[in-house]
């Protein structure tokens, strides 16, 4: 067992090294220490561990030693930073210097130069951070000066496996504060101050969910806490930041939720295909017990919790809470109807809350800067801030952390910096399978739950995906779709069946076989789904038909009248044409083209024999004159 | 209470019952496919959707329990919205649907039919698209499944895990492409699958349905050479009039044995006569059991389907299972030896028919030393549905037809025969006759056993005889057996003598009888209504214990002797042996 | 129904049966355990076969049908082995609309299998898979462990050749 005195040494000890990695703290404090003078960290998150961020670290640690500084110079694998497109990323402090799309032969002038001398090697830095008047802070670059981080505040910030960095930054002091300080009801009370709505999707007020887990069931012998890890929106990986970031926030944040329903065990449903974080996850999970802040008697309080995950195994559906439960019950993960709710009858029959990655990643420091500080931030019905990722056809892909009411203009264009290649933004896409598309007329938009909706679209968990002109809304619609068929459960009627139907008469609409009429049966379908199905997930299936229904009518009724894709991407609608005029006759086309259809003598221009063409686009590519266009 | 409205008008209604049974109590009828009370309550099929005020969408109203949180509101069962939107769900599983109505079992009794009617849908290709395609599985002696006719109502599933223990069909792999079938899409003859038929009884459509035998059954009666004979179980006399337009619980016992004289049958036998020889054959094995130390808890033997289950999921209990064949093995096994012999024909060339509550029956007949004569005892079992397919094909008027007696001298049985249909009935029966033998044969020794009736899963009763306490249990359906069979492995239980029906309720509840929709089940005890049935007719025999009956007497003295003689035992005993189906 | 039994006759080292027996005992008795049994079994296995889902069934005592009914559920869950390569390509959105999709058709191509399917010389499985949280990197694919990003549709053949050696 730890005492909070315990706690409080340790963050004591550590506090100062933390404090380097604070670009406003100096260097002053860390020296006398007999500590490392800069620290050097490197992200390990799932995106730069793909961009060869592993590679990075071990040649780093050779260099290190090579240069006799390894004692000198501490490496630290952290979570996420944010800025994905730009992986691998590494920052040394004191100085935060940041650099990016780091290679491994990079690696000794940069231990030899900067770490050994002190020469920042400017070349590598990220090229926004170097400016005429010297080196800019990396919290003044656009990607970040917009940013407000909450959840986000330990990603990239500690080394996720060790709990005694998270500890150092004010770790499981909430847990102690509410264990020795407040009675479960104040806790309670104080998220529903707070205003915490769900960062799964839909909003529901946390507090309100925490206060009918805790009275529902008066004679309840178990209760569960259960955390919604199975982050399954395509294009969407903020919860998995924070797992692989900073794991123990969620520990701790589990851990209050338990005592303030009155819970003692808990479950992370996590999912299986991210390998790291569940790995850290272990680690943090072990690290808490070992360290007396998971299991018996906790901070000598007599509070008793523990934690066990549970992997999920690539069923989308799993997302819904009464479907997550099933599976944990070790079912096909086939949501059940509510009433009753979870909080009554939830995970083996017991009450149960459930509650996603980045609500909890928000309660601990709920719970140490008041209700009032929470609240502050954000919309008059959407407090606090909210992560998202960015992806798509936009620049700084990654993660962003943002304060609720932010404009999505401000999100895309300022943060995101931008669509590349000079494209024209069409629209973004948020909420995911059951969100909705928003078109240019409502980039003004501030974001929170109840703007998003009253667009047509949703928060949902997060993701938020950039379309330029070339991106065809009706194919964007089917892609959805697609998905959603794939991943229904099968139990209602609704979903198994009518999805299906819906992918397929979207499928006809691209294949330009549609009529006006099945627009308008297509419309009937998904208002008849919305209001059937069972589950969350059919119930929102439609959201991208209607979505882009509602601002993209004129798509559709290109496809449907016209038979033409506008953005070009249906390839059923295509026709790909030599333009004679630009055509040299160079017969590269002909020989890529794999069935034949283009015919022409050399020097000559060529064509191409539609009826053979099966528009699979390798003379366009190929054409080094830009003679070949679809249309 | 729960004050709500219903279409406008209030109601107060209990707390906890569902949007569904408040209506029901207050006269409007919700239309349902998935929802089985009690057994299958998932709210998948969403026919049975309402409107209800402050709901962002349609409620189920089976699974809707209504509470404090409800107060005040109003519940539309028939707006426009809800009857779109149930047209629609019909549109979309005719979508998924091979609609070979005109050449289904069903046609005519099926549940999707039946709203598409009611519903209005006008437009049974209202929406294209692709359709699963499934192999019919015909692999099983008892029945084939035709997924092409599944809604995924799932009932089926329930009712063969739930109720049966047995589980060996469920939904695999998901969304658009999820089935009910069996593990890795085996035949349904290479699982322990125990035929009992229940599943087919839950299920809404064409897609189980028992094999049809009746063809074989037309053309023995059409071959001038055979001796065709038939006999017809106690509780296909309890179920057979449903068919017909009689009330539930309505027994047509002298309209059954006029109808099958009148399908040209040469003779018409009652398995109340094999009952009585099973009781005669069973009371005494239980008391050579009890007295020189025999396997105890002897366990009936009665029920196929609960056979298949003890050899593939009880093996340890088989040397309990009373070596009796059972009613319908026995009559038919003293049909081909005494009666042929008595009647001078060669039992080669009689064509045995059975008629059954169950499908677990024509398993049966085909199980290894069930030939008393050297021939199969029985040689066709058709369930009680497709006797209602062979009346209508005839065109007998059933309602019109005289109530008739069946065959001497192998009919006449007793009252305790008649109960066989009930659960309970095979204990009740024993007792009769093994009481009346403990206590010094007395004439005067007791008839009704009320502790052992009744449609609970699992009872227990003792009974003092002379000097002994008889301990018994009874139980219906196979999870209830399941749960007991633990109970007597693991000590918890201790009893003498068990009954065990496969089919929840007995065979009066089989699932070889006349399908009753789920409407219809939902709200009357099947079970209860046609055990009363048989009670009716028990209370009214004059003969109502077994040994009492003179056509058992006749037998034997002229042919068995006594019950366990070395005949006995060659004609009407059989043996068991474990089996490695996968289960 | 066509019996769906892998083509590939199943073996099993002692070891493996071994292991799988360990890891029932350990969970057979924890709530929800059929879950964290099969992602181990299929550790151990590669994949989940008749027969071993026969053993956790019965080992654990539950119908095989439910066992066989939660392994088709998911899509992590394979009844058929994999190849010495596993090939993924991610058909997220962030790789969709940056051409994932092209990239598994020529992958299929080039193959000569469908996804889901293994190569007949058992060396490469191919497999679509939702976001893999590289999107950043889009489109993407992994090979085991090695993840190819920013990837081209003309190099997919060179990077299976790698493999092939």
């Amino acid at each position: 067992m730890m005492t909070l005195a315990e706690l409080d040494a340790i963050k004591a000890k550590l506090h100062s090294q933390m404090m380097l990695r604070k670009e406003e703290s100096g260097t002053a404090e860390t020296e006398g220490n007999g500590t490392y003078r800069k620290h050097v960290l490197v992200c390990g998150g799932t995106g730069c561990t793909s961009s060869g961020s592993m590679g990075i670290i071990k040649k780093l640690e050779e260099e290190l030693k090579k240069n006799g500084i390894e004692n000198e110079v501490k490496v630290v694998k952290t979570g996420c930073f944010g800025l994905c497109a730009l992986g691998p990323i590494m920052i040394v402090y004191p100085e935060g210097s940041f650099y990016s799309m780091v290679k491994e032969e990079n690696i000794p002038e940069i231990v030899s130069e900067h770490l050994v001398k002190g020469n920042v090697v400017e070349r590598l830095l990220y090229s926004e951070t170097v400016t005429e008047n010297g080196i800019k802070s990396l919290n003044e670059t656009n990607f970040y000066k917009k940013q407000h981080r909450v959840a986000l505040r330990n990603c990239g910030v500690i080394s996720p496996e060790n709990i005694e960095e998270y500890i150092a930054l004010d770790g499981y002091q909430a847990l102690a504060k509410v264990l020795t300080q407040m009675t479960p009801d104040e806790v309670i009370q104080t998220v529903l101050d707070s205003g915490l709505r769900g960062r799964g999707g839909g909003g529901f007020p946390t507090g309100k969910k925490w206060q009918l887990a805790r009275n529902l069931v008066k004679d309840a012998d178990q209760k569960y806490v259960c955390c919604n890890a199975d982050e399954g929106d395509p294009g969407a990986f903020m919860d998995r930041s924070v797992l692989e970031g900073d794991p123990h926030v969620v520990i701790e944040a589990m851990a209050i939720a338990g005592y303030a329903i009155g819970a003692t065990q808990g479950y992370i449903y996590v999912r299986a295909e991210y390998p790291i974080a569940v790995e850290r996850l272990r680690i943090a999970i072990g690290q808490a017990r070992e360290y007396g802040l998971l299991g018996e008697n906790i901070l000598g309080t007599g509070f008793k919790f523990d934690l066990d995950l549970r992997l999920g195994a690539g069923a989308f559906v799993c997302g819904e809470e009464t479907a997550l439960m099933t599976s944990i019950e070790g079912n096909r993960g086939e949501p059940r109807p509510r009433p009753p709710f979870p909080a009554e009858s939830g995970l083996f029959q017991k009450p149960t809350i459930l509650n996603n990655v980045e609500t909890y990643a928000n309660i601990p420091q709920i719970i140490l800067n008041g209700a009032d500080w929470f609240a502050s931030m954000g919309t008059e019905k959407s407090k606090g801030t909210k992560v998202f990722a960015l992806g798509g056809k936009i620049h700084n892909t990654g993660l962003v952390e943002i304060p609720m009411g932010t404009t999505l203009r401000e999100v895309i264009y300022e943060i995101g910096g931008g669509i590349p290649n000079g494209k024209a933004f069409k629209a973004a896409q948020t909420g995911g399978p059951s969100g909705g598309c928003i078109p240019a007329e409502h980039l003004d938009i501030p974001i929170d739950y109840d703007n998003l909706i009253s667009i047509g679209s949703m928060m949902g968990s997060g993701g938020l995906i950039v379309m330029d002109e070339n991106n065809c809304m009706v194919d964007i619609a089917k892609f959805f779709l697609e998905f959603t068929v794939d991943e229904s459960c099968g139990k209602c009627t609704p979903c198994r069946i009518g999805t299906k139907r819906l992918y397929e008469m979207l499928e006809k609409i691209t294949s330009g076989n549609a009529t006006l009429e099945d627009l308008d049966k297509m419309e009937k379908l998904c208002y008849y789904i919305k209001n059937n199905s069972l589950c969350g997930l059919g119930q929102t299936a439609p959201n991208p038909v209607l979505s882009t229904l509602r601002y993209f009518k004129d798509e559709y009724l290109a496809h449907v009248v016209d038979k033409k894709c506008p953005a070009g991407v249906c390839q059923d609608l295509l026709t790909y044409k030599i333009d004679p005029d630009k055509c040299k006759g160079c017969t590269a086309c002909a020989r890529k083209c794999p069935v034949g259809a283009i015919s022409g003598t050399v020097k000559e221009p060529h064509s191409i024999d539609t009826s053979k063409c099966i528009k699979c686009g390798a003379c366009m590519a190929t054409c080094k004159f830009g003679a070949i266009v679809k249309e | 209470m729960v004050n709500i409205k219903i279409n406008g008008i209030e109601y107060s209604v209990e707390e906890g019952t569902t949007i569904l049974e408040a209506c029901r109590q207050n006269g409007i009828r919700i239309p349902t496919l998935c929802w089985l009370k009690d057994i299958n309550a998932i709210g998948a099929c969403r026919i049975c959707v309402v409107e209800m005020s402050g709901a962002r969408s349609l409620t189920a109203a089976c699974v809707y329990p209504l509470s404090k949180f409800d107060e005040g509101k109003n519940i539309l069962t028939h707006s426009p919205a809800v009857l779109e939107s149930r047209k629609m769900t019909l549109q979309l599983l005719l979508s998924n649907h091979n609609m070979d109505c005109l050449a289904c079992a069903r046609s005519g009794n099926c549940e999707l039919q039946a709203l598409c009617k009611e519903l209005g849908v006008d437009d049974s290709s209202y929406f294209e698209g692709a359709k699963n395609s499934f192999d019919i599985d015909r692999s099983s002696k008892h029945m084939y499944r035709d997924d092409n006719k599944c809604i995924n109502c799932r009932r089926c599933v329930a009712v063969c895990e739930k109720n049966q223990g047995v589980g060996v069909i469920g939904a695999n792999e998901r969304g658009f492409n999820t089935e009910i079938s069996c593990a890795f899409g085996m035949d349904l003859a290479d699982t322990a699958c125990v035929s009992c038929g229940q599943c087919i009884t839950a299920c809404p459509t064409g897609a189980l349905s028992e094999r049809d035998d009746t063809d074989k059954v037309w053309e023995a009666l059409a071959d001038p050479e055979k001796v065709v004979v038939v006999q017809a179980a106690p509780a296909v006399r309890a179920s057979l009039g449903e068919a017909f337009g009689y009330p539930i619980g309505t027994s047509v016992e002298g309209k059954l044995a006029a109808s099958l004289r009148r399908l040209g049958f040469d003779a018409v036998f009652d398995t109340n006569f094999g009952a009585d020889l099973t009781i005669m054959e069973e009371s005494n094995e239980f008391i050579d059991r009890m007295q020189n130390g025999g396997v105890l808890p002897m366990i009936t033997s009665c029920s196929p389907g609960w056979i298949r289950f003890c050899e593939a999921y009880f093996p340890e209990f088989l040397p309990n299972l009373s070596s009796c064949k059972s009613p319908q093995q026995m009559a038919g096994a003293i049909i081909k030896t005494y009666w042929a012999k008595k009647k001078n024909i060669d039992p080669k060339n009689i064509v045995s028919v059975s008629v059954m509550p169950c499908t677990a029956k024509k398993f049966e007949i085909g199980r290894d030393d069930q030939s008393a004569a050297g021939v199969p005892d029985v040689d066709i079992s058709i369930t009680t549905r497709e006797l209602v397919k062979m009346i209508n094909k005839a065109g007998l008027r059933f309602t019109e037809l005289p109530d008739e007696k069946f065959d001497s001298p192998l009919s006449e049985g007793s009252g305790a025969a008649v109960i066989f249909g009930a659960t309970g009935g095979v204990m009740e029966a024993a007792l009769r006759t093994a009481v009346w033998k403990l206590t010094g044969e007395a004439p005067d020794s007791p008839v009704e056993f009320n502790e052992v009736r009744g449609v609970e899963g699992i009872k227990f009763a003792d009974y003092k005889v002379g000097d002994k306490t008889v301990k018994v249990a009874v139980v219906s359906g196979l999870a209830n057996a399941k749960k007991l069979l633990n109970q007597v492995k693991n000590g918890e239980v201790d009893v003498q003598f068990i009954e065990v029906m496969a089919c929840p309720g007995g065979c009066v509840n089989g699932g070889g009888q006349v399908i009753q929709p789920a409407e219809v089940r939902n709200f009357t005890d099947l079970r209860a209504e046609r055990a009363k049935a048989l009670y009716s007719l028990d209370s009214k025999r004059a003969v109502r214990k077994s040994h009492e009956s003179p056509d058992i007497k006749e037998v034997y003295e002229n042919f068995l002797g006594e019950p366990g003689s070395h005949i006995a035992h060659e004609t009407l005993h059989t043996t068991y042996k474990a089996s490695s189906l996968s289960k | 129904m066509a019996f769906k039994k892998s083509v590939v006759a199943f073996s099993q080292t002692p070891e493996q049966e071994q292991k799988l027996m360990e890891v029932i005992n350990k969970e057979k008795g924890h709530k929800g355990a059929l879950m964290p049994v099969l992602q181990q079994a299929q550790e151990i296995y590669g994949y989940l076969p008749i027969e071993v889902q026969t053993i956790i069934a019965e080992e654990m005592g539950i119908p095989l049908e439910k066992v066989y009914g939660v392994v088709t559920f998911y899509a992590q869950f394979s009844i058929n082995p994999k190849g010495k390569y596993k090939i993924s390509v991610c058909l997220g959105t962030a790789c969709y609309v940056k051409g994932s999709g092209d990239v598994y058709n020529k992958l299929q191509e080039v193959l000569g299998i469908n996804g889901g399917e293994l190569t007949p010389d058992g060396l490469f499985s191919l497999d679509a898979c939702r976001c893999i949280g590289a999107c950043g990197l889009a489109p993407v694919m992994t090979i085991n462990d090695d993840v190819y990003g920013r990837l081209k549709v003309d190099e997919v053949e060179g990077i299976l050749a790698k493999y092939k050696e």
